[in-house]
C-alpha cells in the first residue's frame, strides 16, 4: 500500500540478476583456456613447420589455382545459371521442362562424383566430334586429350554451380513485384530492357546473399578436385605431407588459407548486400 | 468529333479462365477528350485499360491507336501478333498510371522520369533531364528530384508516376484507379494534377471510384458492368438522368455510402461531401 503511493522511478532500478550468465561465462573461459593450452603445449602441432610452409611457393601456387577455379566456376556457373533461370521462367514448356531436369540432375549428383565422372568421360565417349547430328562428322578429337584434370574440374564445378545459381536467380526474379514488370513494359521498354534495367537490379537484393554463400562453398568445394590430381591448395599440401609425414601442420596451413580467403569474401559479401539493399524498404 | 479517333476499341473480348472480363466492349476516344470509366469492382474497367496498353492480351475484337492496329499486323492475308519490339514501341506511345504507382524503387525520382525518354525514345540525356524537371515542377515536386520513391508519400509517388508517364509525350494517358491505394487525405493532390492535365487538352481514359471527380473531369462518362459498357453519355446524362436501372442502382448505392460516411466519427476527408471537395480543388488550382 505504501509503495503504491510513494514516487517510484524505474530509472533508479539496478540491473537484473542473471546467475546463469555467470556460469556460462565461466564455462566458456575454462574451455578457451584449455584449448589454448592444448594448442601451445602439444608438440605435434609443430608450429615452426606451419610457419615454414605457410608461404611456400608450392602452397601459394595451389592457393592461386583454388582461387582461379572458384572464380571460373562462379562466373561460368552464374552465366549458365541465369540462362537456366530464364529458361525455367520462359512460357515455352519444353524449354522450362528441360531446364528443370538439368537443375534436378546436377543438384542431385554429389560434386565429387561429377568430377570423377567428367575426368573419366573418355571411357563413355572415346572421341568428341563436331558435325551434323546423325550425319557426317567434320572434326573430332580423342576425349582424353580434351579432358585434362583442369577441364574436368572446370566442367564439373561449373555445371554443379549453375544448377544452384539457376535456383537462386529464379527465386530473385520471382521476388520482384509484378507491378514493376507492368510498369517497365508500360514505359515502352522491350522485354530485354525491362529485365536488365528494372527486374534484375531489384532481384539482386534477393540474389546476392545466397550467391555470396555459394562463392564461399565453391571455394571450399574446389578441394574436391585434389582427387583428380588437380594441383589446388589441398593437393599441394598433400604432396608435401606425403613426403614429410607432417600431416597436421600442413593441414593447418591449408585451413589458415581457406579461413583467410573466406573471411575476406564474407566482408565483401556484406558490402555488396548493403549496396544492393539500397532503395528498398 | 471528326476524323480518326486517337483510340478506337472495337468489340473487345477478354476471358480469364471461366470469367468473361470483357464481353464485347467498343469505345472511341477522340483528340483531347477525357473519358471516365465507372462501375462496380470486377466490372472490367481495369482490364479494359490494361488491354489497351497491351499488358493483357485480348481474345477478340480489335484496338487502334491513331488508326494503327494494336498488337497485330496483317501479313500475307493473315493476322499475326507483332514482335515484342514493335509492341513495346506501341506501348511507348501511350502513358499509363497504375493504382500502386509502381515507381522503380532502385532509381531516384529524376531517373524514373528520365529513363524511358532516353532508352525508348532516344532523346539526349540533357534534354530528357530538362523535360523531367519541367514535368516535376508541373506536378508540384520540383524539389524532390533527388529523392528515392520510398521517401515520398503515396500522393507524391503517384504524382511522380504521372510525370513519368507524361515524359514521353503520350498520345493518350490511361489511369487505372489512380487514387484507390492512397490515404484519403492524399487523394486531392493527385486529382488536382489530373484535372490540370484535362484542362490542358490531354486525351485520357480514367478508371476511377471517385464519383464526383469522374463527373467533374469528364467530357464523356462510361458505366461498365459485367464486362460490358452499359451506358455512356455526358456526365450530366450519366449522373443526373441515368437511363438503365443498373446504373441507377449503382449510383444510389454510391451516394448511400457517401451519406453514411458523413456520420462516421473521425473520418477526416469523408466528412465532406464529394461536391464540396471539387469546389475546393477549383479554388486552389
Amino acid at each position: 500500500m505504501s509503495t503504491a503511493s510513494q514516487a517510484v522511478d524505474v530509472a533508479t532500478a539496478r540491473p537484473r540478476v542473471r546467475p546463469l550468465r555467470w556460469v556460462a561465462g565461466a564455462v566458456l573461459l575454462v574451455l578457451a583456456a584449455q584449448f589454448a593450452w592444448f594448442l601451445v603445449t602439444n608438440p605435434r602441432f609443430a608450429w615452426p613447420v606451419v610457419g615454414t610452409y605457410l608461404f611456400d611457393p608450392n602452397i601459394l601456387r595451389g592457393l592461386g589455382m583454388s582461387l582461379l577455379l572458384t572464380v571460373i566456376g562462379m562466373v561460368l556457373g552464374s552465366v549458365l545459371g541465369v540462362l537456366l533461370a530464364a529458361g525455367r521462367l520462359s512460357g515455352f514448356t519444353p524449354v522450362a521442362w528441360a531446364c528443370g531436369v538439368y537443375v534436378a540432375v546436377f543438384r542431385g549428383v554429389p560434386p565429387l562424383v561429377q568430377l570423377i565422372f567428367w575426368f573419366n568421360l573418355g571411357y563413355l565417349l572415346p572421341r568428341i566430334s563436331l558435325g551434323v547430328p546423325f550425319g557426317p562428322t567434320f572434326v573430332s578429337w580423342p576425349t582424353n586429350s580434351v579432358i585434362s584434370s583442369l577441364t574436368a574440374a572446370i566442367i564439373g564445378l561449373t555445371l554443379h554451380e549453375a544448377a544452384y545459381m539457376a535456383e537462386i536467380v529464379r527465386a530473385g526474379i520471382l521476388a520482384v513485384d509484378g507491378g514493376q514488370r507492368d510498369a517497365a513494359r508500360a514505359m515502352g521498354f522491350t522485354a530485354g530492357q525491362s529485365f536488365v534495367k528494372v527486374v534484375l537490379p531489384q532481384a539482386m537484393r534477393v540474389i546476392v546473399p545466397p550467391t555470396g554463400s555459394q562463392f564461399i562453398s565453391l571455394l571450399k568445394g574446389t578441394s574436391l578436385v585434389s582427387v583428380i590430381a588437380m594441383a589446388d591448395l589441398l593437393y599441394s599440401v598433400q604432396v608435401i605431407y606425403n613426403r614429410t609425414y607432417e600431416i597436421v601442420p600442413l593441414l593447418i596451413v591449408a585451413c589458415a588459407w581457406y579461413l583467410a580467403v573466406v573471411t575476406v569474401l564474407s566482408l565483401g559479401q556484406r558490402r555488396l548486400e548493403r549496396h544492393f539493399g539500397k532503395g528498398q524498404r | 468529333m471528326s476524323g480518326t479517333p486517337v483510340l478506337r476499341i472495337q468489340d473487345v473480348r477478354k476471358r480469364f479462365g471461366d470469367h468473361q472480363a470483357l464481353d464485347g466492349v467498343s469505345l472511341d476516344v477522340h483528340e483531347g477528350e477525357v473519358v471516365t470509366v465507372i462501375g462496380p469492382s470486377g466490372s472490367g474497367k481495369s482490364t479494359l485499360v490494361r488491354c489497351v496498353h497491351q499488358l493483357e492480351s485480348i481474345d477478340g475484337g480489335a484496338m487502334y491507336l491513331d488508326g494503327e492496329l494494336l498488337g497485330y499486323e496483317l501479313r500475307g492475308g493473315h493476322l499475326r501478333p507483332l514482335p515484342d519490339r514493335r509492341v513495346a514501341a506501341q506501348r511507348g506511345r501511350m502513358g499509363m498510371v497504375f493504382q500502386q504507382f509502381n515507381l522503380f524503387p532502385h532509381w531516384n525520382v529524376l531517373r524514373n522520369v528520365v529513363e524511358a525518354q532516353v532508352a525508348v525514345h532516344g532523346r539526349k540525356p540533357e534534354e530528357a533531364r530538362e523535360q523531367a524537371l519541367r514535368l516535376l515542377e508541373r506536378v508540384g515536386l520540383a524539389g524532390r528530384a533527388d529523392a528515392h520513391p520510398r521517401m515520398l508519400s503515396g500522393g507524391q509517388q503517384q504524382r511522380v508516376a504521372i510525370a513519368r508517364a507524361l515524359a514521353t509525350h503520350p498520345r493518350i494517358m490511361l489511369f487505372d484507379e489512380p487514387t484507390s491505394a492512397l490515404d484519403p487525405e492524399l487523394v486531392d493532390e493527385v486529382l488536382r494534377v489530373v484535372l490540370d492535365l484535362a484542362r490542358g487538352g490531354m486525351t485520357m481514359i480514367i478508371v476511377t471510384h471517385e464519383m464526383s471527380f469522374a463527373r467533374e473531369v469528364a467530357d464523356r462518362c462510361v458505366f461498365m458492368e459485367a464486362g460490358r459498357v452499359v451506358e455512356t453519355g455526358t456526365p450530366e446524362e450519366i449522373f443526373d438522368n441515368p437511363v438503365s436501372p443498373r446504373l441507377r442502382a449503382f449510383l444510389s448505392r454510391f451516394s448511400g455510402r457517401a451519406a453514411s460516411d458523413e456520420h462516421a466519427p473521425g473520418s477526416g476527408r469523408m466528412a465532406q461531401t464529394p461536391d464540396e471537395r471539387v469546389l475546393e480543388e477549383e479554388t486552389t488550382s
